[in-house]
């Protein structure tokens, strides 16, 4: 049985009289710590894809379903609470809280979205920071650091909450290449840490190549799909 | 919760200028009503206490009818030594009640033996008398602050007037019930100085001396001023006596006494009033103030961090956690504000006490201001702010709330 199951998957948008199909049923399988990754145009339907996945939106038709539960009609509240208990999000401007140093930008789901107590908490955290590098910086602020460590912080961030699935809409857009190329090699070396499925879509092909499941999107139908390195995913 | 309050302050520390102005504009506002409020409630305060410690007392008890034609100084509305027993039997059985001092009020005449002129007196128990109004002594700017049999305390225009001071014997005559003049001599014991407001010009002599001229068959009393041990027991206390003497009745069944407070006895009441109505404005102007800043505040905050609320809804925060970020935010301003208010209020109250402000009031001249704030009235505007800051800062935050994570996420 796949992690995240959907089936004929569709999104409408209205934008005012027009009807845009943004995604035409869409059907995959994704197992459990894969590294997902999903390409194709611009306007192809990548963000959409990943904004009903995420369960920060809800299809048109179709059937989604994450770990077994059936997400595409969940209200509001069900949403933010299946979100903060099973889903981590990486940005691709990062969005980091501003008011908050490194460490406490990644001790926030752990106090504001779960309630972790202090030791677990400050266990997760160490630990994430020491794997992504950035245990040094952890008292500096957002703006004292650079876009690429930026980046890494939100990784803790999505990761800390031990989350089944982390979610990245062009973590890399911003970045030059050799930083993205870092920042998805980190990705990767986390998901064979903690076993969590990363899925993150993308424009750059140079990154694209370092997924081991490429699933290309175009005009909102998927068409094609290609596993390589094959062996990781069961 | 400790962790949104470190959200909420940093959050205000980052718009350093306009939280600064914002906290100082409610900080001003919180100034101007506590300084307001102690000179005029210090103002107030002198006032009733002048009023009724010098002369009035804190409530009076007369027969029925006696009040509304008091200018004439009725004799046949007196009270009769069975409905006095009476009274004191009840005055006596509330244990709220410091003092009460009987008086019979009459009009006459008053000679210097050369010239003669109208006088209002009051025929007191000078120990009682003295314990219920307890300023009347210091009102006594010549002569003696006793009072004994024989003597009397004229008012200080009739001193001036008839050319008279203390030790110089004078005679007063009056008419009683029944139509028959008597006169009496006495020695002028002291001058009194006058005060505002009705009974402030009247002269005093020995209860015993008012029987005598009025040639009382049996001792009669116009009216009974109480003195409270606490004067914010006045309604109460009111109430209680009002209660006791309402079963007495006279023979046409209507009640036998009247029971007044200073303030239906005093025409400066309305002025207290007044005061506490100003007092109440400047406190609308405090709420519209505290209201409409933190609001703007909190709409401004709101607007700019779309996208920090987008990323942090994504992230799976409850609406309500993201209602009580910003409500708290909102809360921590007022506070800055009350706190820094509050301090530079009562400072600015502690100058103006040193620096001894003195004022007029009536004829009395060189009152000193003693503005005090006190702490009920410090907890309520502490307790306005506070509560007008949640409430200005609940809109924007229930907006910030019921924000779509996507479409947040989208702005820039
Ligand atoms: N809120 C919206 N309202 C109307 N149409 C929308 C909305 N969001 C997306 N679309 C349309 O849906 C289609 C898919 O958009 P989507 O953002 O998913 O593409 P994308 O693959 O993420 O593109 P990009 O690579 O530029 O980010 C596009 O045609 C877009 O114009
Ligand atoms: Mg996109």
């Amino acid at each position: 049985m796949g992690l995240i199951v959907s089936e004929n998957l569709q999104k409408d948008y209205q934008a005012g009289e027009v009807t845009v199909r943004a995604l035409k049923g869409v059907s995959f399988n994704i197992e459990p710590a894969s590294f997902v990754s999903f390409v194709g145009p611009s306007g192809s339907g990548k963000t959409t894809l990943l904004n009903l996945i995420g369960c920060l939106d809800k299809p048109t038709g179709g059937s989604l379903k994450i770990g077994e539960a059936d997400v595409s009609a969940l209200d509001r509240k069900q949403g933010a609470s299946f979100r903060g208990k099973n889903i981590g999000f990486i940005f691709q401007d990062f969005n980091l809280m501003p008011v908050l140093t490194v460490y406490e930008n990644i001790e926030y789901p752990l106090l504001m979205v779960q309630e972790v107590p202090v030791k677990e908490r400050e266990k997760r955290i160490l630990n994430l920071l020491q794997a992504v590098g950035m245990l040094e910086q952890k008292d500096k602020y957002p703006d004292q650091i650079s876009g690429g460590q930026k980046q890494r912080v939100a990784v803790a961030r999505a990761l800390v909450t031990n989350p089944m699935l982390v979610l990245a809409d062009e973590p890399t857009a911003n970045l030059d290449h050799s930083t993205a190329y870092r920042v998805i090699e980190l990705m990767k070396k986390m998901r064979d840490e903690f076993k969590t499925t990363f899925i993150f879509s993308t424009h750059d092909q140079k990154i694209v190549g370092e997924a081991e499941i490429i699933y290309t999107l175009e005009d909102g139908e998927l068409t094609g799909k290609q596993v390589k390195g094959g062996g990781k995913n069961a | 919760m400790r962790n949104l309050f470190k959200i909420a302050i940093r959050n205000l520390l980052r718009y350093k200028r306009r939280t600064l102005l914002t906290a100082s504009l409610i900080t001003i506002g919180v100034i101007f009503v506590l300084v307001f409020i102690s000179i005029s409630g210090s103002f107030k305060n002198m006032m009733v206490g002048q009023i009724t410690d010098s002369m009035l007392g804190h409530l009076q008890i007369h027969k029925r009818g006696y009040v509304a034609s008091i200018d004439n100084l009725p004799l046949n509305l007196n009270l009769k030594p069975n409905a006095m027993k009476k009274v004191e039997g009840v005055l006596q059985t509330i244990p709220e009640i410091e003092s009460f001092s009987p008086r019979i009020k009459f009009g006459g005449l008053f000679s210097n033996f050369t010239e003669t002129t109208n006088i209002r007196l009051n025929g007191v128990l000078p120990e009682k008398e003295f314990k219920t109004v307890p300023l009347m002594p210091s009102r006594i700017t010549a002569g003696k602050k006793t009072l004994q049999p024989g003597e009397i305390l004229i008012p200080d225009l009739l001193s001036k007037g008839m050319g008279v001071k203390p030790g110089d014997t004078v005679v007063v005559v009056a008419t009683n019930q029944d139509g028959s003049v008597n006169g009496k001599q006495f020695i002028i014991s002291g001058v009194l100085e006058g005060v505002t407001g009705p009974g402030g010009r009247d002269g005093y002599i020995h209860l015993n001396d008012a029987v005598e001229v009025l040639r009382m068959e049996e001792v009669e009393i116009s009216e009974v001023a109480i003195r409270l041990k606490d004067f914010g027991k006045l309604e109460k206390v009111n109430a209680e006596i009002s209660n006791l003497l309402s079963g007495e009745v006279t023979k046409q069944g209507k009640p036998a006494f009247e029971v007044h407070t200073w303030e239906k006895l005093s025409p400066f009441y309305n002025i207290a009033t007044m005061i506490d109505l100003m007092t109440f404005f400047i406190k609308l102007m405090l709420i519209a103030v505290v209201l409409i800043s933190i609001m703007n505040v909190m709409i401004m905050s709101v607007y700019e961090r779309v996208r920090e609320i987008g990323t942090i809804a994504a992230i799976g925060t409850l609406p309500g956690k993201i209602l009580s970020m910003f409500v708290v935010e909102g809360f921590c301003l007022g506070l800055i504000g009350i706190i820094t208010g509050n301090i530079f209020g009562m400072a600015i109250v502690f100058i103006l006490k040193l620096a001894k402000i003195t004022f007029a009031f009536g004829r009395q001249e060189g009152l000193i201001l003693i503005p005090t704030v006190n702490v009920g009235d410090l907890l309520v505007i502490s307790a306005i702010v506070i509560a007008v800051s949640v409430i200005a800062s609940l809109q924007p935050a229930y907006k910030a709330s019921r924000m779509e994570p996507i479409k947040a996420l989208r702005s820039v």
